[in-house]
């Protein structure tokens, strides 16, 4: 199941790593080498490939948190400053966790001292474990100064957001984000080197890795960072649609050939009749275009990111028609990518940088802090949106542009795992538009580009919980997709190109 | 007196009537864009709510009435908007606000590097092809042809091939404003070297120059004033490419301050970033024709 040709960066049995065990303070240093090949060995088989490899390493992660292994953690990072600050840094997040409100933590804090505080909170929560596994910074980075190339969308929001909150400087990297006016602009960026890892759709690892509309460089995939967050956006004088029956002969945008939204749009569409080549025009368009081309009455609407959804409602030029997340609940739509030349030549900073975003993605998850992001990536250097857009999609309490304020906390979540069933589905899809040609192994490109397995062991590791499994059924407009029967899955709808 | 008048009229008219063609201009584009004023008649207690929510409007916390939120522009924005931008962005003119936000200043500073690298480099290649072709009939003829295709060809129609294979976009928008600036030196170098009086380069022969010598005393100034005006004319077409290319690329720059701004819908930044395109190209062009101005001289 696993690719073993590919140079996996966490795959023990490889060199590249400067140790087999990826585990905190074990990653690297000279001084545990005995004790990291008797790791090693009690848990290195022969034909060790594939899940077993993700199973034992998940397995594995458990160990760590035992008490014995926190102590030595402890013990041993002791040599690093920081620490107490970090130590600090840990015990006022579990507080402000414990007590969101900040009088309600004051009070806490006045009536029983800091002191006291910090034992009682530590009683009921294993601050040693929290605090050692924030602690590990990955050793040997080969490239601190990164550079990471974004599109201003609330989907890169933890590729971004890592920056101005400090995820990046956590793991060790001084990474900067740059800021890309398209998509074909971030994957000329990615290709040629510009940049050392980039926020993508996720479908264009696929196609990169493919060679489909672009030259083929092998990529990798190794988290989704946003999940939902798209919505088709209809012009105002739209009001009267009630479903794909109506828009026959509508101009469309998508952001880009390779793109959810454009899989996103074209499924729906052929779910209600519509062939979306022959009914429809769809049009790649760059989102801020889209409001104008809305505005200007040259489109009908659009499958397209936020914050250029909500952007028509704040502009009064459209509403949002459909959330995405009305058509597949939980779809993958942007990603984090990197070349896997980039990986093989940078192991050890890729790891930090993956452990970034995870982090930065973690806790975007959590609703209670999407405020504090909004603020934190509407400045210029970032979305250069107003903050109010923005909350508006973060939050999930919008103005939906027909009169109403609607409530979806999950309009858009944030979820970083790359599951391999999501590739195949989208190579699925491909396949149906003939936006690639030729045959190929769904299963095996999914697996050599999007990097499920790591990023779970990677998961359990920051101390997230993991899915322990890389495919599942997923449900989309109601109709199964079986990751298992895709030949059959694509031949089996009406309405296609093949 | 009325001759004191007529002089002054004649001396300062001009400059006046530069200004209140200024005035007229801005009037007219703040009374088109001025925004009506909030009437809430009609509107239910939860179109209110919806609309406060959106942005639309804000409650005046002293009267209790509604009106328009000042601060969330519809449409194109009026002169008072993109004053309130200019000032912001002129007020830190120098700063780095991070990887993609610095000041107007630096990108202004970002653009004139990049245009000069190209320009220089692209004239002196020009000059010198020119001095080639203009010097040989034969050359001329065998190089005609190939000139008179790439010539027509936009500058930055050479940006996806340069893209792919020069694989840097600093570069990219070098090259580009160097084959901008490439051509009309070229054709004006060729013409001015070739219609040299003939009897100036009898005289070099006559005194046995050798071949750079000739050149340098004889055929360039005597060709300069057409060098001169086929420089210029370059000088536009590259100030013309740069900032598209800047655009496409996504280069820190005037230009990508323009594409910017439009990603975000923020026209009053649009307006800002045209005016500032605008005022550079005024501005180097004067500094050009200044510096042309002490090689050109008229013909005895």
């Amino acid at each position: 199941m696993h690719n073993n040709a590919l140079n996996d960066p966490f795959d023990a049995s490889q060199s590249l790593v400067d140790a087999p065990h990826n585990h905190g303070p074990s990653t690297a240093g000279s001084s545990r080498v005995a004790e990291v090949k008797r790791e090693f060995e009690t848990r290195q088989a022969p034909d060790f490939v594939g899940m077993e490899h993700f199973h034992t390493q998940s397995e594995h992660g458990q160990d760590c948190e035992c008490p014995a292994h926190a102590s030595q953690t402890a013990s041993e990072t002791e040599s690093w400053t920081p620490e107490s600050m970090l130590e600090r840094a840990v015990e006022n997040a579990v507080m402000r966790a414990i007590f969101p409100n900040d009088l309600h933590r004051r009070a806490f804090m006045k009536f029983v001292g800091k002191g006291a505080a910090a034992s009682v909170i530590g009683s009921l929560f294993p601050l040693g474990t929290a605090k050692s596994m924030a602690a590990d910074p990955v050793k040997g980075i080969e490239k601190k100064d990164l550079t990471v190339g974004f599109i201003p969308i609330t989907c890169a929001t933890p590729i971004i957001m890592a920056e101005p909150m400090g995820f990046y400087n956590k793991h060790g990297l001084n990474a900067k984000v740059r800021k890309a006016a398209g998509w074909a602009i971030v994957r000329d960026w990615a290709i040629n080197k510009e940049v050392d890892a980039a926020h993508m759709l996720s479908p264009m690892p696929l196609a990169i890795t493919l060679g489909a509309g672009s030259p083929a460089v092998p990529f990798f995939m190794p988290a989704v960072e946003n999940i939902n967050g798209q919505a088709i956006t209809l012009a105002n004088k739209h009001k009267g649609v009630k479903g794909p029956q109506d828009m026959k002969g509508f101009r469309f945008c998508v952001p880009f050939t390779y793109s959810m939204h454009n899989y996103l749009l074209r499924y729906y569409l052929a779910e209600g009749g519509l062939h979306p080549d022959k009914d429809v025009q769809i049009r790649v368009v760059p989102p801020p275009e889209m409001v104008a081309n809305l505005k200007a009455d040259n489109v009908d609407g659009y499958l397209a990111p936020d914050p250029f959804n909500q952007r028509a409602v704040y502009e009064n030029v459209g509403f949002i028609f459909k959330l995405t997340k009305e058509i597949w609940d939980g779809h993958p739509c942007c990603a984090f990518a990197i070349s896997k030349e980039f990986t093989e030549t940078n192991p050890n900073t890729f790891k930090a940088l993956f452990r970034s975003i995870l982090d930065a993605t973690h806790y975007a998850s959590d609703p209670k802090n999407r405020k504090e992001i909004a603020k934190a990536i509407s400045p210029t250097n970032y979305l250069n949106q107003p903050t109010i857009v923005l909350e508006q999609v973060l939050t999930g309490r919008f103005a939906d542009g027909l009169g109403k304020i609607q409530n979806v906390p999950d309009r858009i979540d944030f979820d970083p795992f790359p599951w391999h069933s999501m590739a195949v589905w989208i190579l699925s899809q491909m396949k149906r538009w003939r936006h690639v040609e030729g045959e190929f192994d769904y299963k095996q490109v999914a697996e050599q580009v999007y990097l499920a397995a790591e990023c779970d062991s990677l998961i359990k590791e920051l101390g997230y919980k993991p899915r322990g499994t890389t495919y599942a059924k997923h449900t989309i407009m109601g109709r199964v997709f079986d990751p298992e029967r895709v030949e059959e899955y694509v031949n089996s709808f009406p309405i296609s190109n093949l | 007196m009325s001759w004191n008048r007529r002089k002054l009229a004649e001396r300062f008219g001009p400059y006046i009537l530069s200004l209140v063609i200024l005035g007229v201009f801005i009037l007219v584009w703040e009374s088109l864009t001025r925004p009506p004023k909030f009437d809430p008649t009609g509107k239910s207690e939860d179109d209110l709510t919806v609309l406060e929510f959106n942005g639309d409007i804000v409650r005046n916390e002293a009267t209790g009435k509604y009106v328009y939120n000042p601060k969330k522009v519809l449409g194109i924005p009026g002169p008072g908007k993109v004053w309130e931008k200019a000032a912001e962005e002129l007020g830190e003119a120098f700063v780095k606000k991070g990887a993609n936000d610095h000041g107007i200043g630096l990108l202004v500073y970002y653009t004139i590097k990049r245009f000069l690298a190209g320009f220089l480099v692209g004239s002196v290649v020009a000059v010198f092809l020119g001095v080639l072709i203009g010097l040989s009939k034969p050359l001329f003829i065998a190089l005609n042809p190939f000139i008179q295709v790439l010539k027509p060809i936009s500058p930055l129609a050479w940006m996806p091939l340069l893209l792919y294979s020069v694989k840097d976009p600093v570069w990219t928008a070098i090259f580009v404003v160097f084959m901008a600036s490439l051509w009309p030196t070229v054709a004006n170098t060729a013409f001015g070297v070739n219609s040299i009086r003939k009897d100036y380069l009898h005289v070099a022969t006559l005194l046995e120059m050798t071949y750079l010598r000739r050149l340098f005393l004889v055929i360039l100034p005597a060709a300069a004033p057409a060098i001169i005006a086929g420089l210029r004319i370059s000088f536009g077409s590259a100030l013309v490419a740069v900032v598209p290319a800047e655009m496409l690329l996504g280069e820190l720059g005037a230009g990508y301050l323009t594409w910017i701004e439009w990603n975000n819908l923020n026209i009053s930044g649009v307006i800002f970033a045209i005016l500032v395109v605008g005022v550079v190209g005024y501005i180097l062009d004067y500094g050009f024709g200044k510096l042309a101005s002490k090689f050109t001289y008229a013909e005895v």
